[in-house]
This record gives structure tokens, sequence and C-alpha cells, in this order.
């Protein structure tokens, strides 16, 4: 799967993890990254001042992967415009 | 796969936080004696971990309330006020409670969990949209899982932030419902409550105020943080705990919104759980009026929790951002934070360990409570144990705990 938000989100995981694994939109954000819950919802907080939306707690219980959360935030970004 | 399976990686890292001596999360006191002691393995203890912050929990005149009640009234209520009946004692205390905040309506509930998770379950319904702060408690998240609303998170303490998350829903339907925190539980901080007012009038959204660990402490009154911002009448829902200072169990909301009461027959956690004991009502119901009269109580646990964190600060530590009755000092990872815990131990000393995710941005915490009942010596004994803990540790501390020097 590709997503044209793919690279920016891309980048916004690996600044919080300098030393961290390689990130691609593959990455499944819990299992691969050592990010804890409280980690993984501030990261979700930083892609929404990117592309200055808010993305509902519930909307993010079924994502796993980067290319996961590009699709919830290119369905927000839909309905906002 | 064992059916505890997923559960491994919690474990792993209880093991590795036990191998430095005792389970911080299953802490057994062979008893307490007072407000601030007890006896572990047949040591006696100083506490500062306890939550008890007006120190009633052995105050003469509540056991005697509660003593009396229980041999006239029996050992419990064995069932729910929809289902079971209300004992005189549960609506004389939520008049109390209302009357106390200047509310028009209160409503107990069994513990102070279930007080923000049936109100805020509830009251947000399909439509509505729920902005809570991102450093809420668990019970304000669980709350939001509970209930069918929208459930936006806005970044600590920030209203510019809240403030960019409500312009963003303009045009949805439904009411906005902004939740926030007294005293956040972890760092101790407070929420910057007069800004979040006026951001919540700007868009016509209702505050909940969670005032936990500030009711008893802050106010000139006791009332906690809204009256100490002196917006009390802008909070539409406070929500508080009868389990700290108030030194019982149980926990309320308090409501002047017309038709605050239909929540007694809609609130599950209110109507499918057992009601507060008679006796937990009555030593509740004599904290409660021995707080509205005595405001020593709340300045001493307010003097303590300064003089802690500013000696805490003049020996180096890493403290929280501001001087409240909870005091964290950060430590640089979650081992240390377990080792320096259990050296705190040995020396007779009980703070909190409190590890992530639990806690903000992934730090590692050891949490004082001040209590009103503690000495100014107590306070300086914990300074000097922690210094001394500090020094024993010597290199295994990196910055930003700083070690004083020999």
């Amino acid at each position: 799967m590709t997503s044209p938000l793919g690279p920016q989100i891309v980048s916004i995981l690996a600044k919080q993890l300098p030393n961290g694994p390689e990130v691609s939109l593959t990455t499944n954000i819990a299992r691969d990254t050592g990010l804890d819950s409280v980690a993984i919802m501030d990261f979700v907080m930083d892609v929404e001042d990117e592309f200055d939306i808010s993305i509902p707690l519930e909307r993010t219980t079924d994502v796993e992967t980067i290319a996961d959360l590009c699709a919830v935030v290119e369905t927000i970004m839909d309905e906002k415009s | 796969m064992s059916l505890f399976a997923k559960f491994d990686t919690t474990k792993a890292l209880l093991n590795e936080v036990a191998q430095f001596g005792r389970n911080p999360f299953g802490m057994c006191f062979d008893k307490v004696t007072s407000p601030t002691h007890g006896v572990l393995d047949g040591q006696d203890i100083v506490l500062f971990g306890t939550n008890n912050y007006l120190g009633l929990t052995f105050d003469p005149d509540c056991l005697a309330a509660g003593e009396e009640v229980m041999r006239t009234m029996g050992s419990g209520t064995t069932g729910s006020r929809i289902a079971n009946g209300t004992y005189s004692g549960h609506t004389a205390l939520e008049h109390q409670i209302a009357e106390f905040f200047g509310k028009d309506a209160a409503m107990v509930f069994s513990t102070g969990y279930q007080a923000n998770l049936g109100l805020i379950s509830t009251i947000a319904g399909r439509e509505d949209h729920l902005l809570i702060d991102a450093d809420s408690h668990a019970s304000i998240y669980d709350a939001c899982r509970l209930g069918p609303a929208e459930v936006i998170r806005f970044r600590h303490n920030n209203p510019e932030d809240l403030a960019r998350r409500l312009a963003r829903l303009e045009g949805r339907p439904g009411d906005r419902i902004v939740v926030t925190e007294g005293v956040f539980s972890m760092l101790g901080d407070s929420a910057p409550l007069a800004e979040i007012v006026e951001v919540k009038k700007k868009y016509g959204a209702y505050l909940v105020l969670d005032e936990a660990h500030s009711l008893g402490i802050m106010g000139a009154h006791g009332r906690g943080l809204g009256e100490q911002a002196g917006v009390e009448h802008d909070v539409d829902f406070v929500v508080g705990t009868f389990s700290k200072s108030l030194g019982a169990v149980g926990g309320f909301a308090a409501s002047s919104v017309p038709g605050f009461d239909i929540l007694r027959v809609v609130c599950r956690p209110y109507m499918f759980t057992a009601s507060l004991p008679p006796a937990s009502i009555a030593t509740v119901s004599a904290a409660l009026k021995r707080l509205a009269t005595d405001p020593s109580l709340g300045q001493r646990v307010q003097a303590s929790g300064r003089r802690l964190h500013t000696r805490l600060a003049a020996e180096g530590f890493d403290v929280g951002p501001q001087p409240n009755p909870v005091v964290a000092t950060r430590m640089p990872d979650p081992a240390t934070a377990a080792l320096f815990w259990n050296r705190l131990l040995d020396k007779g000393y009980y703070v909190n360990l409190a590890l992530p995710p639990a806690t903000p941005a992934g730090v590692a915490l050891l949490r004082a409570s001040l209590c009103a009942a503690h000495t100014p010596a107590q306070v300086d004994g914990l300074v000097a144990a922690m210094t001394d803990v500090a020094k024993s540790l010597g290199n295994h501390l990196p910055p930003p705990l700083r070690i004083p020097a020999e």
C-alpha cells in the first residue's frame, strides 16, 4: 500500500526514535518501535499537529501500522474538505 | 498458549522491577498505625505515599461518627441505590456536598473511579465530543472507552491546543465537553484553569473538573482548584473522591446543570453497583464538616508540599513543575527508580514508584504525597534519606538527577 502522506508520517515517527529501528509504512507502531501506549498517543498528537486535524481516540483502535494510520489521516482530511 | 501469555511483556517488566527486592505493586503493610506511620515486615515506616492529604483517617470525630452509624445502621447496604434503596445518610451527604460546592445537586458514587466513569461516559452522547487533557487519569480514559462520544485529547495543560481542537469541530453537531484535573496525580501539577475556562466559554463547551487531588487543599475553603482560580461558577461538573482528603472511600459529582438528577436512572456505574456502607458515608460527612471549619489542614499540607519540593530541588533532584502536595521526583530509568524506591524503604520511608505507561512522557517517578499530619522533621527526614540514597548510588544516576557533592 502506498500513501501520499506516508513520508511525512514516517518522518515524524523516525524523529521519536533517533536510535530506533528503521521506520517504514509497514512498521507496526506498537510491536516494532518499543514505544509504550502513552508514547504512541503522543506520536499521534504530533501527526495531528502536522496535518492540523484531530484524530479521535476511537479511530485509532484498529491502527497497527503506519499505513493504517495514513489511511485514517486521509479519511479525516477528506471529511474536513 | 497460556490464556495469560498476552501479558508476558508486563510480567517481564514486573519481574525486572521485583529483582531489586520488594514488589512495588503488591505492598502489604503489617498494620497502619496513624496517617503517617505504618509497619512493614516489622519495620516502622513513615508514609509518604498514601494520598491521605488531610490525615483524617484516624480523626476522632470521624471515627466516632463511623462507629456509631455502623452499630445502628449495619455494616453494609447489600445493594444498589436504585434496586435496594437509598439510606438517609446518602441523601444527606449529597446535600452536604452540593452545599459545600455551591451547586444545585450532587450524586455519591461508590468510588472516585466510578464517579468519573459514570459521569463522563453518560453525559457525553453519540454525537457529542469529549476533549480530555492528554495526561488524564485512567478513570477518565476508561470513561471515554465506555461511552459513545468522540474522544479528542488536547496537549497537557495547553489551553491554546484545546482551543485549536474546539475550533476544528466548528459546524459539527453535538455538545463539547472538556475534562481536566485540579492536580494531576503523577507530576503534581495543576491545570491552568482560568485560561481553560476562557476557552470553554468562547466555544460554548461544558467543563468537567476532577478535584480528586485538590479537594480540601486548594482554595480558601478547600473547595479545590476551581475556588483557588476564582472560576467555580464556570465549572459545570465537579468530580472528586472520598478516598484521599476525606479519608474513606467513595466518590461524587456535583453540578447545577439543569436536569442533572436524571443521571440516577441512566448512569450505569451508579446504578449497577452496591452503594457505600453507612459507616463510610458517616465518616465522609464528618470529614467534610472538619475541613469546612478548619482551613489549617489544607494550609499545613500545602506548606509541607512546598517544603519537600523546595528542599529536594535544592539537593539537586529533578522535581515536578509545581510545589503541590504531590511531589514527583524524576528518575533516570525504571530500574534505577525501583532500586532507589527499595533503598528508601530500607531507610524507613514509603513513597510511590510510578513507571510508564502510567506516567507522562515515559518518565519513571518517585511520587510523594504529603499529609497535614506530617511534621517538618518528617519531611526533612525524607529529603535526607533521598539524598543519602542518591549518594550511595553514585554514578548509577546520570543527569538530570544531579548527585549532591559528598
